[in-house]
């Protein structure tokens, strides 16, 4: 696990600003109304896997209650807590996608994907429903209809973005030794 | 833009001068109980109070009135979705069945629905006033330090700070590169296949997230320079003492979740049924 | 003699992922109370140096030490990061970055607040200190609300309320408009006599850097310090030249005129030199060069008339802004931070729609424009490149733009690798952008808008924060295409040698108003817009006028063609 030192304080700071700026970008999927990919669940995933589970933790719950509050005026805590339990999950595998120390090879996004995967499956189809039931006493029916749709969109935006970040994130920090001049 | 979200903005009533976490226990406690209450009795007197809060704070309807009607717009997808869904959920709750007129196909509207429903704007509306008290009163600057003074890490308190301090700073900067990329022909146009729609996100997206990896950079080695992590304590300048209205502020808060909260569930149900 | 406060014997250093060392046995000497200006071109270890003397090496850049180094006649590797604070307070080129509290009192207190000092003492703290930077006004605003030069003397404030005995500025005058910079280096000074403070400045900006005395001058180049002599006696010699420093413009005039400058003449300040020796060399140099015929302006391209606009249709940021801009122009926009600049490019690109006005680009209206319909016909580059690359490879970011429009491949290909030919990118098509140097970068995304074929391009400060090397190279490069292509280039800067140097054209800005559209000699040969518009009068005018040269515009006009007409050759 990664400890939280100073640039882990500045991390979760500037990644909750990020994903606080992030809030209101969404991409309709188009097909299904009212649905859109969340690029920012792409970041907190990217966040999480460089800086670990605390930072994760961090930008998930306050990014996301900010977020809410700021452009929303109301915090959706059922919504919030999956977020915040991702960015964990996520984070707990920092040191083994080794993005900043430029090694994030095939085999390393594919690790990436099943955590996120899992972590997603866990936050949405689980925890997200569970907590609307509790709280809101909202049908089953329509809170996991939500919590899949939810997971779905958000494994489709980390998948791409996510994977496609680290992997370019990877590059900048990665030694280019081998480059020549062509004609 | 500008005018949609919610800010800080400096007065002077008896609101603003509480501590910050003094409003972030209120609005915490304020929001649990509203989460947990079904009672519509509770719910009520809430939402009735959370108006005379507002009111109190002197939040004018040009600095939350953007994003109210955002919240309505949302409020009124999310009950009909409800409905949608689960047309008979207040029957399950309520025990009772009365059919108002019909619809269509499986859908009735029953009167146990419209209450349920009812119950769930309520309990929306009792939190909004809250998130708009809490936001636009509170001095982001205090808000850290008084965090810290109640135990949370001053690590953790410093990365709000930054959040806080950096959220204009990343907006700013999501424009211009938005911009710039428009007129380079990147357009987030609805036409476009979803994965044209994904490409031209991560056109905007990738410079913002790598030139803000930069900057964590920079402002981690400033923060070091200035001996921030130096001691396992740190002073706040702009700490704030709590002072008697604090106190009791916090103690109205704390007696009135813990009355509600008993009034709630003191048949064993958080739901108030008048139906039985 | 006094005591020698910052010491470097036979030092090197490498950073942990360079073959390398970035320093080569580096002996040096400050002492207490001095103030020493490095200059040196980027890459030439001066910021490597720096770091060194306030602990981000090796404490946060880890690397290998060899030799000895001591400071305040303390072993730094001792002190650790935190004890060397105390002694050394570092003002950062990037003053967003140093900003870190919410407002900024804050700010301020910050050291205070991580060495736990009670909240009243740091009340009067943050108060004296304001006070000596002139922020007491400010203390309640946010960074947001702040110029680029009040953010700077808010970070000096904030290296000052903890009572260091060294003080350190990472090129200060980077980001600032000429007359902040001038305060800048002012305020320096008075700190550094007031507290009778050891003062390093890094600089690469030499004639702006002395625009107050400073004791002597260290030559950094590859590593290792090329000269560690008095201003006057380094400005004497040409090893700045030769180390792609700029030499201050007074100097270079001297110099074009087949004179040597003298030590003994003090040519620090343009204002205290003797120039007695060279007035004659100079006046018969003016006479000798010949200007060419004037160029006739091409076909009117975009004309802005009477535009305005104001934030919230309250506070006015631009207003009656009247001028058009001719094919082949190399135009300068220029004036203060804050003066509406970056307004106008905003409102000529359509990121904001104009108040009142119309933006005619060949007599038609582009209010009815989409962005991506103007960025067709106005190109713009942002100021850094870093926000403005989206791909890993430079072929795929110079193609984005035809790809998003539905070119054919095959013409994608061949107008990408035109593009990159001209840009004298094409041995690299197939690099990852992360191997680029700053200077490369940029040439990649001007040519990412280049490749669209616009034909006009604005560039907002195209050359901030370049030594005088690569800020030569970009601005040739600029020149290059605006001669070759004839595409027209509006630069937005503030910086003066830019403006004189490479356009024809200045329009300048001062509070949303338009001063002047004139020549760059004529701007800044008159006071009273040098003034307004925060710019700062040239060297040259001061030059010619001890010279007694009677039209010190046309002075300046024949200096920029002479130095054009020899870098060329």
């Amino acid at each position: 696990m990664k400890k939280f030192g100073i640039k882990e304080v500045v991390a979760a700071g500037i990644g909750t600003a990020l994903f606080v700026a992030l809030t209101q970008v969404q991409i309709p999927v188009g097909f299904i109304p009212n649905t859109a990919l969340q690029p920012r669940a792409a970041l907190l995933a990217f966040l999480a896997a460089i800086f670990g589970p605390v930072v994760g933790g961090i930008v998930g719950l306050l990014g996301h209650a900010l977020g809410d509050a700021l452009f929303y005026g109301s915090v959706w805590w059922s919504w919030v807590f999956p977020d915040a339990l991702f960015g964990i999950l996520v984070g707990l595998f920092a040191t083994k996608f080794a993005i900043k120390e430029g090694g994030f090879d095939a085999k390393k996004v594919v690790l990436f994907n099943v955590v996120q995967i899992v972590a997603n499956a866990l936050a949405w189809i689980l925890l997200a429903p569970v907590l609307d039931i509790l709280i809101y006493a909202e049908p089953s029916n329509k809170v996991f209809t939500q919590g899949v749709t939810a997971f779905i969109a958000n494994i489709i935006i980390v998948a791409i973005l996510g994977s496609l970040i680290g992997i370019a994130y990877s590059q900048i920090g990665a030694k280019s030794s081998s480059l020549s001049k062509e004609d | 833009m500008a005018g949609r979200v919610l800010t800080y903005e400096e007065k002077n009533t008896w609101i603003h001068r509480l501590s910050g976490v003094t409003k972030l226990v209120f609005f915490l406690l304020w929001s649990i109980t509203s989460m947990l209450s079904y009672d519509t009795r509770v719910l009520i007197v809430m939402f009735v109070l959370s108006l005379v809060i507002l009111r109190a704070s002197q939040t004018k309807w040009k600095q939350v009135g953007g994003v109210f009607q955002f919240i309505l717009i949302f409020l009124i997808i999310n009950i009909l979705a409800i409905f949608l869904f689960s047309p008979d959920q207040g029957t399950t709750i309520y025990g009772t069945r009365t059919v108002l007129c019909h619809i269509a196909g499986p859908y009735d509207l029953t009167l146990e629905q419209l209450f349920y429903e009812a119950n769930i704007i309520l309990k929306y509306l009792t939190v909004v006033p809250a998130v708009f008290m809490f936001i636009v009163t509170t001095n982001p600057s205090e808000l850290a330090a008084s965090l810290n003074k109640i135990g949370v890490s001053y690590d953790i308190c410093y990365s709000i700070a930054i959040a806080l301090r950096y959220i204009p700073d990343v907006q700013d900067d999501y424009h211009k590169i938005r911009n710039a990329q428009e007129a380079r022909g990147i357009e987030m146009s609805k036409k476009a296949s979803l994965t044209e729609r994904i490409k031209s996100t991560s056109a905007i997206l990738f410079p913002l997230i790598f030139s803000s990896m930069d900057r964590i950079d920079v402002v981690s080695n400033a923060m070091q320079l200035r001996g921030f992590g130096k001691t396992k304590k740190r002073t706040w300048y702009s700490a704030k003492k709590p002072e008697r209205n604090d106190y009791l502020v916090l103690g109205f808060i704390i007696l009135f979740s813990a009355i509600a909260l008993i009034i709630t569930f003191h048949d064993g149900n958080r739901f108030y049924n008048p139906f039985q | 003699m006094l005591d020698p406060i910052i010491e470097f014997q036979d030092f090197s250093f490498k950073y942990r992922a360079q073959q390398e060392p970035t320093l080569k046995q580096i002996s040096l000497t400050i002492r207490q109370g001095e103030k020493v200006l490095i200059v040196g071109p980027s890459g030439s270890g001066k910021s490597t140096l720096a770091h060194c003397i306030n602990g981000l090496i090796p404490f946060a850049f880890p690397g290998e030490i060899t030799g000895t180094y001591r400071i305040c006649g303390q072993d730094p590797q001792k002190l650790g990061i935190f004890g060397l604070n105390k002694l050394v307070g570092t003002v950062l080129q990037d003053t967003d970055g140093q900003f870190i509290g919410l407002t900024v009192a804050e700010d301020i207190a910050f050291a205070l607040e991580n060495d736990c000092v009670p909240q009243e003492e740091m009340i009067a703290g943050v108060r004296e200190v304001a006070g000596q930077v002139a922020v007491e006004k400010l203390l309640h605003h946010a960074p947001g609300e702040l110029s680029g030069g009040q953010k700077q003397r808010v970070s000096m404030a904030g290296v000052m309320v903890d009572d260091v005995e060294i003080f350190l500025f990472d090129e200060p005058l980077a980001n600032l408009d000429p007359a902040t910079g001038k305060r800048a280096i002012d305020l320096i000074d008075q700190i550094q006599k007031k507290r009778n403070a050891t003062v390093v400045i890094i600089e690469h900006r030499l004639e702006d850097a002395l625009y107050r005395d400073v004791d002597r001058i260290i030559l950094f180049g590859e590593g290792e310090i090329l000269a560690d002599m008095t201003p006057d006696e380094l400005l004497s010699t040409d090893l700045l030249l030769t180390n792609g420093i700029r030499e201050p413009l007074y100097l270079a005039a001297i110099r074009h005129a087949g004179a040597s400058v003298a030590p003994q003449d003090h040519p620090q300040h343009v204002e205290q030199m003797n120039l007695a020796p060279y007035i004659e060399p100079v006046k018969e140099w003016f006479c000798h060069v010949t200007l060419p015929p004037k160029k006739e302006a091409g076909e009117e391209q975009l004309r802005i008339e009477d535009l305005s606009y104001a934030y919230d249709h309250d506070i006015n940021v631009l207003q009656h802004i009247n001028f058009a801009l001719h094919r082949g122009e190399m135009v300068s926009l220029v004036g203060k931070n804050g003066a509406g600049k970056s307004t106008l490019a905003r409102l000529i690109c359509g990121f904001m729609m104009p108040d009142h006005g119309r933006i005619l680009f060949h007599e038609e209206d582009m209010a009815k424009l989409s962005v991506k319909e103007r960025g067709d016909r106005v190109g713009y580059v942002m100021q850094n490149p870093n926000q403005m690359i989206s791909k890993a490879m430079i072929y795929d970011e110079v193609a984005l733009g035809l790809t998003v429009r539905g070119v054919p491949e095959e013409e994608i290909k061949e107008r990408v690798y035109e593009t990159l030919k001209i840009c004298g990118l094409y041995p690299f098509r197939n690099w990852p952008i992360s191997a680029l140097s700053y200077g490369q970068k940029k040439r990649v995304t001007i040519a990412s808008i280049l490749v669209l074929k616009p034909e006009i391009m604005i560039l907002d400060e195209a050359t901030a924060g370049q030594d005088y090397h690569h800020y030569t190279e970009i601005m040739e490069f600029l020149r290059r295409i605006n001669r070759e292509l004839g595409i027209t280039i509006l630069l937005i800067t503030h910086d003066m040698h830019l403006m004189l140097e490479y356009t024809d054209r200045a329009i300048v800005i001062a509070d949303g108003e338009m001063l002047t559209d004139s020549t760059p000699a004529d701007v800044l040969t008159r006071e009273e817009i040098a003034g307004k518009a925060y710019l700062k009068k040239t060297s040259l005018y001061d030059l010619a006028l001890a010279c007694g040269i009677e039209e010190p515009a046309e002075f300046v006009n024949r200096f920029i063609y002479y130095e054009r007409e020899h870098r060329e050759n």
